[in-house]
């Protein structure tokens, strides 16, 4: 463990906390290299959870602090996880992070917890994170392994919260519960289609398309 | 990097202790905290089927204030349940979703009883099952055991924007007012019709729900199971409340 502090103070002095190289960690998640529209994982979560934004908003939260939290403590560990046990070793420890999150959710956010209680046990089988293991924490230091982190949960969160967006508007006429149409006075029936999973599929496909034309991005 | 087996299997022993007993801490730490949570939200529930509760009121002390509960069995006698050990279990802590499953002459019956200046109403828990999964509730009658003073539905899985929609506010108000007997003393519930949008003169129909026929014929069912659970225990506070009024 001391030889790793002193990596990252050897790091501190080399390079500054927020470099061209680090800013990039962080932004390249959102855009270029975004965890559900360019990888195209955590797919099934994106169609779960995005019915309303409120557990749409709780969920990404959740996913933002296991892939942090993970990313840092298997950066921790990597030089003395043996590499044939690795994968098993990243799913022990998302494993944990996430009854975590589920226990304290329980224990204080109670009303929450009942929306999301399902989905949050699902947090372990998201791809991302276990992508973002394996690609980056298990090869860079703690610090950068944050700040990946970071990144790839943002890069998750608007997407999946775009996503949701666009289902509560559309599916049942509202936004956080308030209800967008009645207020403006207009009969709003909700549109069925935008409520079952199928909706999110028809979403992320358009936000995908606008995305890769807009960047140009053809599949190598 | 190859590592020797030993260093493998070592490595994979102190992980799993330090994993374990990391979560079997945090378990016991927060176990507290989770049953205080679970006893708020069923409360708060009880009370919702009555009044509106603000948020950050103190539901604990407004509880033990309002509520006095019971339980009773499927003949409407009131009973003392007891678990494993012999110790008494509270109305509260009963578990609505095991009793579900058990034959129901051997159900216990919680009923609580809330008391404010405006006199009496008994608050019933109910349970069935919805489109996807479970949904349950808390029927509030007056003191006459016939007019639904209020209700509170709670779902785990129905359909947002179309199912979902029985714990909203405006839905549950659609019940309020109306009467679970008829005019000749029979148990006839209360029911959702088909098709939204209408209003009943009969004191038994209920509006609809579009486009959620199926989480509706759910709740008309789970209602007038459990009205029919409840009937003996009506039927003993009707001929009392009849003998006073004599």
């Amino acid at each position: 463990m001391s030889t790793q502090t002193a990596e990252v103070a050897q790091v501190k002095k080399a390079e500054a906390l927020f470099s061209k190289r680090r800013k990039k960690i962080i932004t390249d998640p959102l855009d270029d290299d975004n965890p559900i529209t360019i990888q195209v994982l955590g797919i099934c979560s994106a169609l779960a959870v995005t019915a309303k934004m409120e557990p749409t908003l709780v969920m990404a939260i959740a996913v933002m602090i296991v892939i942090v939290f993970s990313n840092l403590i298997i950066s921790l560990m990597r030089n003395v996880i043996p590499g044939r046990i690795r994968i098993i070793v990243q799913l022990a420890v998302i494993a944990s992070l996430v009854i975590l999150v589920d226990q304290v959710l329980k224990a204080y956010l109670y009303d929450v917890s009942k929306i999301v209680g399902v989905y949050v046990g699902l947090i372990i089988t998201n791809c991302i994170i276990m992508g973002r293991l394996e690609a980056f924490a298990m090869g860079n230091k703690p610090y950068d392994s944050i700040l990946d982190g970071l990144g790839s949960g943002f890069g998750y969160a608007w997407v999946i919260l775009a996503v949701a967006f666009f289902r509560e508007l559309f599916g049942s006429g509202a936004i956080f519960d308030f209800k967008v149409f009645e207020a403006m006075g207009i009969a709003y029936q909700g549109n069925g289609i935008m409520t079952n999973p199928v909706g999110a599929f028809v979403i992320i496909g358009i936000i995908i398309w606008i995305q890769r034309a807009r960047n140009g991005y053809v599949e190598s | 990097m190859q590592h020797s087996n030993s260093y493998i299997i070592g490595f994979a022993v102190i992980l799993t202790v330090v994993l374990g007993g990391l979560l079997a801490l945090a378990s016991t730490a927060l176990k507290e905290r989770q049953t205080i949570a679970v006893e708020l939200d069923t409360r708060k529930q009880i009370l919702g089927a009555v009044m509106e509760v603000e948020e950050g009121a103190d539901i604990m002390e407004l509880y033990k204030e309002r509520i006095t509960s019971k339980v009773v069995n499927r003949n409407g006698d009131e009973i003392e349940p007891k678990d494993a050990d012999g110790k008494t279990i509270e109305p509260e802590k009963i578990n609505i979703a095991k009793e579900y499953r058990k034959d129901p002459a051997e159900r216990h019956f919680p009923v609580f009883i809330y008391e404010d200046k405006n006199g009496k109403s008994y608050i019933l828990p109910v349970y069935g099952n919805g489109l996807w999964d479970r949904i349950w509730g808390y029927v509030a009658l007056e003191s006459d055991m016939n007019t639904i003073r209020g209700i509170a539905f709670g779902h785990k899985a129905e359909t947002p924007g179309l199912g979902a929609r029985i714990s909203d506010d405006e839905v549950q108000n659609r019940f309020r007012g109306k009467k679970i007997f008829s005019e000749q003393n029979e148990l006839v519930s209360v029911a959702m019709q088909k098709g939204e949008g209408r209003s009943y003169d009969s004191p038994h129909k209920v509006d609809g729900l579009s486009g959620a026929t199926i989480t509706a014929v759910g709740v008309n069912e789970m209602l007038e199971n459990y009205f029919e659970y409840y009937s003996n225990y009506f039927g003993k506070k009707r001929k009392d409340s009849q003998a006073l009024v004599q």
